[in-house]
């Protein structure tokens, strides 16, 4: 994985609070057998009509949305199903990082997992966000800090290690098989 | 005792740097969310590392349509036949057992668990799905994963976990007739949100727990998830040792003698301290029915749509569902009723729904699906004649699957009509574009279909 320090972009904003994963990517969508080609089909449902044409008023299909980075959405983000092909969807569309006051513990885990930084915020900032949206927001993973243009600032809570994972481009799996003499002693220990 | 469960895998503790390495009893795999796993593997040149604590079948995207599945007609999506293809291929290829289209013992992955007896009190259970939370009910540990994670426990049965926070619900009272666990755990939903439970786990307590078969158990903790909790869990206790001795895969003789001395150090201490309680009267709850398009939208089935003025997100749940604010939910009109999946496709849901429709037709014009949670579930229910009630009352009886929980098979609901449904999530498009999802038990399902719009189980169970 590629180290992540900085996201710098702006917005787009979905209000919705409960923005569930197969809104994000609906199930039909989930028979690939491959990571890549998800964005296309990224919040299908709101984004395409039936003929399968742009719907003009849904906020990632307005000019001014072309090109961000940074999706802010309501409470509760991300709850529902534990495909990771949301956080997969929303990366091969071009976001790489998502606030919300709160996000779903799942949806939350892959997306640390797969290089896409959760962002959570207290409510004023994110009804701030919410209200201005297209507003240029710089995230900062060394500090943990998600900058306004006012030039306020907030600090976000983010899992230490997988912090350091995703500063660094440090794999996952490759910690975990550095640990297999521990795994080897503990089954040993237990006879699983 | 989620403590003690915890404790006991800990392979590494966690530290302030780092999360602990938690020892996994038993991966559940599934052709859905596998084939990038497996990819993984293939490109480190990394084997499955425990193919027996590793167990594979498929649900989310197999047929349902017997000719599909035994009478060699191909199956209708040719990206669906795909995913089923690659995981016999994966399967093989790395020395993982599948239970596969045509096997005895296939059906939707939370359901073969517990019924094959191979999910057991005390384990660590992850499966790259949700619902997993299903197999707590048992008294396990058990969590979705995501594929990245899916990875990681094939290569290494570990996964890199923070210890999350408890949460007791407490429950009360003696549910009153024509009230099932799926009107309970909607309750419960109902009452804390859809994200009440986000960084916990459940353990769901109390008499009325106590008093719940285990199909019900699995009902309450599979949905679990609805409310933001990865894991719920139920104490072991004399159902669960009943329900799982002689199972398949459960220990046998000797071996479950000491399983079950095992078993009996689980539950959670006298004394024990959650980091958040909530109590519920079990007495006091009613069939219940969602309205909206997340499953805390939830409202007694002789209730109306509540009135919330000046909430977008509200509004827009009601006009994607073409219903009215402050309108009774009863008399709605329904076309579609889904009977199965995770939470209501085991076998005394199919035989609470047979309760209703014996001797009934469904309504002119609505379609009802019975979809068994698994193989051995539509074999027992066929041995008693439900099949038959079914079939009699003009409902479809399909082999076993996800189906229409999520439509990814190609069985969906059409744009714009009503769905009630016994699965576990209302989204919107969830059961197919534009379909309109309305979550309910079994009972209130079956009398849905006869009545051909939104009714209360309890005016057809009296006569």
């Amino acid at each position: 994985m590629e180290p992540i320090k900085t996201v710098r972009s702006r917005t787009v904003v979905l209000p919705n609070s409960n923005i569930d994963t197969d809104q994000i990517i609906p199930a039909r969508f989930l028979t690939t057998t491959t990571r890549e080609g998800l964005g296309r089909h990224l919040f299908s449902e709101w984004r395409y009509d039936a003929q399968g044409a742009p719907r003009p008023e849904f906020a990632l299909n307005r000019p001014e949305a072309q090109g961000c980075q940074i999706l802010v959405a309501g409470r509760n983000l991300g709850c529902g199903s534990s495909r990771e092909h949301a956080p997969w969807a929303l990366l091969d569309y071009g976001f790489r990082a998502v606030v919300s006051t709160e996000i779903a513990d799942i949806f939350r885990n892959n997306s640390l997992k797969t290089g896409l930084l959760p962002v959570v915020v207290d409510e004023a900032t994110s009804r701030w966000l919410i209200d201005h949206p297209g507003a240029e927001v710089t995230i900062d993973l060394e500090s943990s800090t998600l900058t306004l243009p006012t030039g306020d600032w907030v600090k976000f809570p983010i899992e230490a290690f997988s912090r350091y994972c995703l500063l660094n481009g440090v794999d996952e799996l490759g910690f975990l098989l550095g640990r297999m003499d521990a795994i080897k002693a503990y089954e040993q220990r237990v006879q699983v | 005792m989620f403590e003690k469960v915890w404790e006991q895998h800990q392979v590494i503790p966690e530290t302030a740097d780092t999360p602990a390495v938690l020892y996994i009893d038993l991966h559940l795999i599934h052709e859905v969310t596998s084939p990038q796993a497996f990819t993984v593997l293939r490109q480190r040149g990394l084997p499955v590392r425990r193919t027996d604590l590793t167990l594979a079948t498929m649900d989310h995207s197999t047929p349902t349509r017997t000719e599909q599945v035994f009478g060699g007609a191909p199956i209708a999506i040719e990206s669906a036949a795909k995913q089923v293809r690659q995981l016999e291929t994966n399967c093989p290829a790395f020395g993982v057992e599948l239970l596969g289209l045509r096997d005895s013992q296939r059906g939707i992955v939370h359901i073969i668990g517990p019924e094959l007896g191979i999910t057991q009190p005390g384990k660590t259970v992850v499966c790259g799905d949700s619902h997993t939370s299903t197999h707590g009910a048992l008294g396990a540990l058990a969590f979705g994963i995501g594929t990245t994670e899916v990875g990681h426990v094939l290569a290494t049965q570990c996964l890199l976990q923070r210890k999350p926070r408890t949460l007791a619900i407490n429950v009360s009272g003696k549910l009153r007739p024509g009230v099932t666990a799926k009107d309970l755990i909607l309750t419960i939903i109902g009452k804390i949100g859809v994200s009440g439970g986000t960084g916990h786990v459940i353990e769901y307590r109390g008499e009325t727990i106590r008093a719940l078969d285990m199909d019900g158990r699995m009902t309450v903790c599979n949905m679990s998830i609805e409310a933001g909790a990865r894991a719920g869990m139920i104490a072991p206790d004399e159902t669960t040792y009943a329900y799982l001795s002689g199972r398949p895969r459960a220990p046998q003789g000797a071996a479950w003698d000491r399983a079950v001395e095992r078993w009996k150090q689980l539950p959670t201490d006298a004394g024990a301290r959650f980091n958040k309680e909530v109590d519920v009267d079990g007495a006091a709850i009613e069939p219940m029915i969602t309205y909206g398009t997340h499953p805390g939208m939830v409202v007694p089935i002789s209730g109306s749509i509540p009135v919330s003025q000046d909430d977008p997100v509200f509004a827009k749940a009601l006009a994607y569902m073409g219903l009215e604010a402050g309108a009774p939910i009863k008399d709605q009109t329904v076309n579609v009723v889904f009977l199965g999946s995770c939470t209501n496709g085991r076998l005394s849901d199919l035989r609470s729904a047979a309760g209703i429709l014996r001797g009934h037709k469904i309504a002119k014009g609505v379609q009802m699906l019975v979809v068994p949670g698994s193989q051995q579930v539509k074999k027992e229910a066929e041995a008693e004649g439900l099949h038959k009630v079914f079939i009699e009352a003009g409902a479809e009886w399909r082999e076993s699957g996800c189906s229409m929980c999520l439509g990814m098979n190609g069985d969906t609901v059409a744009k714009g009509l009503y769905s009630v449904s016994t699965s576990n999530r209302n989204f919107e498009g969830r059961q197919g574009v534009g379909a309109r999802t309305l979550l309910a038990s079994p009972l209130t399902a079956a009398a849905c279909a006869v009545r051909g719009r939104v009714t209360d189980p309890r005016e057809l169970m009296n006569g």
